[in-house]
């Protein structure tokens, strides 16, 4: 059955048109009301204990600077409200994009004089968590900066190569066969709007890399380090198609 | 589009995994040891010499549910919850995963109401069984089929 | 530090019953998963929930492996007077993660 899902997949064009607007569809609108409810009842949804970690590291000072990010962001639900929607944005200094993570880790690093917090550890998922909740509800909005431009595109590229033992493309499932079931799951359109998040099969929060990483892996592709800058790419890539989805972090996924 | 990237990838493990449905949850919890019979000694512990009545408890579960980690279990049982007449216990069994039990809930009169809910683990598809023990020393069943279907991309194993 | 979610309502009328909500952080090591190199990891979970009313238990529940992750408990209370309601959990290694709540009844 398996196989010959993957057959049909492997037929159908590596480019293809982009989703339309209005069948764009987030993640959630393909889960159960079960799954549906854990994420939207926040008494109930695990991601807020991560949130609610976040928002103790938010107020604790830290490193050579003594600071927390209080100190000089102040109330988060202002300060922070709608920047994950506009993230991946460009780093002059790098010269680069780069995504919430780096950005925090960046403000660890020179603001807090602390040392930066690895990818996927428990403190950076829910500084992470903590910042992009403020934005709930808010409808992504890519920021229209031409340096961006030329990175979008790389993302897209690995976004449309056939990739791995199987040679698929991630728009071959997300772009042409979204909404019908392999092995069990619903293939969804791969939109970012709800990381970090609590996903099912992890039992745990995880970020967008590792869900890309979770893909990469089940192309039978090899998958990049954390934080490489061709995750950071895809982001922005997946974040220009999701645009006007609402972030909902911290969503809940199968 | 044409130019490989592979050269350009660090990659620490290349892992590749044995079909597309990879088994992930086969690896949390390893059905090997899980029987219905299993389930039936754990039962009859509870139960001792009374007898099982059909009624009573009312179990809420998802019949079909994306990922077996976290289902979502609600159960209520039918008891006026006063100090004469209340659910003691209500005890939740499973008949495939490693281990029988699931959870034990213990209520009282100060309970006002026979209804709980949780988050359980199921490794397969398989029946959920729920006895409630009441005041007056009888015992009520209910049980529930749930099947699991597993996702499509896994982890590799961290 | 493990950390809880607890949704008790803040007030409530005598005689009412009422629904409480607790979620706490805990990664329920099944004890049957094996690590990276095939052996297994040994069992951590948490096995008791406590929830007294004023010093009075009210409700208790036996966990097992079979519980999810980050355990979430739904349950009921009769309001009876106004106090604290005190939560409990207990993992294998006997360690207590507790936290309150305050109930004003009228
Ligand atoms: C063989 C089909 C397939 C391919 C190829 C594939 N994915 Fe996925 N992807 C899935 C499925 C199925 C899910 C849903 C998760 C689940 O339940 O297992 C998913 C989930 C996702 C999600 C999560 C969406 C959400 O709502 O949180 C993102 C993002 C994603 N994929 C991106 C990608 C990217 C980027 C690539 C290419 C590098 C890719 N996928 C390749 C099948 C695929
Ligand atoms: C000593 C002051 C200081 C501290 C402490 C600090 N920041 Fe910042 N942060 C700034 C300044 C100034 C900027 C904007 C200027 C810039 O780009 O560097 C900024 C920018 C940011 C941004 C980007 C906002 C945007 O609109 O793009 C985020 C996100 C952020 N900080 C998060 C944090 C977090 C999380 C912490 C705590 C871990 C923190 N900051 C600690 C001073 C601080």
């Amino acid at each position: 059955m398996l196989l010959s899902l993957l057959a049909v997949l492997l037929l159908a064009p590596a480019h293809a048109a982009e989703i339309p607007q209005a069948e764009k569809k987030s993640g959630y609108d393909f889960m159960t009301p079960e799954t549906k409810a854990m994420q939207d009842e926040l008494t109930s949804n695990p991601g807020m204990l991560t949130v609610l970690d976040g928002e103790a590291l938010w107020n604790r000072k830290t490193g050579a600077a003594n600071r927390a990010c209080a100190d000089c962001h102040q109330d988060a639900s202002n300060s922070m409200k709608g920047v994950a929607a506009r993230y991946p944005a460009f780093d002059a200094a790098r010269g680069r994009p780069v995504n919430l993570d780096q950005r925090i880790n960046a403000c660890r690093t020179e603001r807090q004089q602390a040392t930066p917090l690895p990818p996927e550890s428990k403190d950076l998922l829910a500084l992470s968590a903590y910042v992009a909740t403020q934005s709930r509800g808010m409808p992504i909005a890519p920021p229209d900066d031409p340096r961006l431009k030329p990175f979008r595109e790389a993302g897209e590229k690995i976004y449309e190569l056939r990739q791995g033992q199987l040679n698929l493309s991630c728009g071959q499932c997300h772009d042409q066969n979204w909404g019908k079931k392999l092995a069990g799951a619903t293939i969804p359109q791969a939109h970012p709007n709800g990381y970090p998040l609590y996903r099912l099969e992890w039992q745990a929060m995880g970020s967008l890399q590792r869900r890309l990483r979770n893909c990469l892996i089940g192309m039978r592709a090899e998958h990049y380090e954390f934080g490489a800058p061709e995750y950071i790419d895809l982001e922005l890539y997946l974040m220009s198609r999701a645009r006007g989805l609402p972030i909902e972090t911290p969503a809940v996924r199968p | 589009m044409m130019t490989d990237p592979t050269s350009q990838r660090r990659t620490s493990r290349r892992r590749f995994i044995a079909g597309a449905g990879a088994l992930s949850l086969a690896l949390t919890l390893r059905p090997a040891d899980a029987t219905p019979e299993s389930m039936q000694a754990a039962i009859r512990e509870v139960l001792g010499n009374a007898k099982l009545n059909q009624g009573r408890v009312k179990i809420d579960v998802p019949p079909l549910v994306e990922n077996g980690n976290t289902v979502p279990l609600s159960i209520a049982v039918e008891s006026p919850m006063t100090e004469t007449e209340h659910v003691k216990k209500i005890h939740v069994f499973n008949e495939k995963n490693p281990l029988p039990q699931v959870a034990t809930f213990h209520l009282g009169p100060r309970s006002g109401a026979a209804r709980v809910s949780t988050r359980i683990r199921l490794a397969d598809t398989q029946d959920v069984v729920v006895i409630a023990e009441m005041s007056d020393g009888t015992f009520w069943t209910a049980s529930a089929n749930v099947i699991v279907t597993l996702a499509a991309c896994n982890e590799d194993v961290i | 530090m493990a950390r809880a979610l607890i949704n008790v309502p803040k007030t409530a009328k005598r005689g009412q019953v009422i629904e409480i909500k607790t979620l706490i952080s805990h990664e329920m090591e099944t004890g049957f998963r094996p690590d990276r190199v095939g052996k297994l990891i040994p069992r951590d979970i948490i096995n008791t929930f406590v929830c007294s009313y004023n010093g009075i238990e009210v409700f208790r529940a036996d966990l097992h492996p079979a519980i999810a992750a980050n355990p979430f408990l739904t349950f009921t209370t009769v309001a009876t007077e106004s106090g604290v309601l005190d939560f409990k959990w207990t993992d294998d290694d006997g360690k207590i993660f507790a936290e309150k709540a305050n109930i004003v009844v009228e």
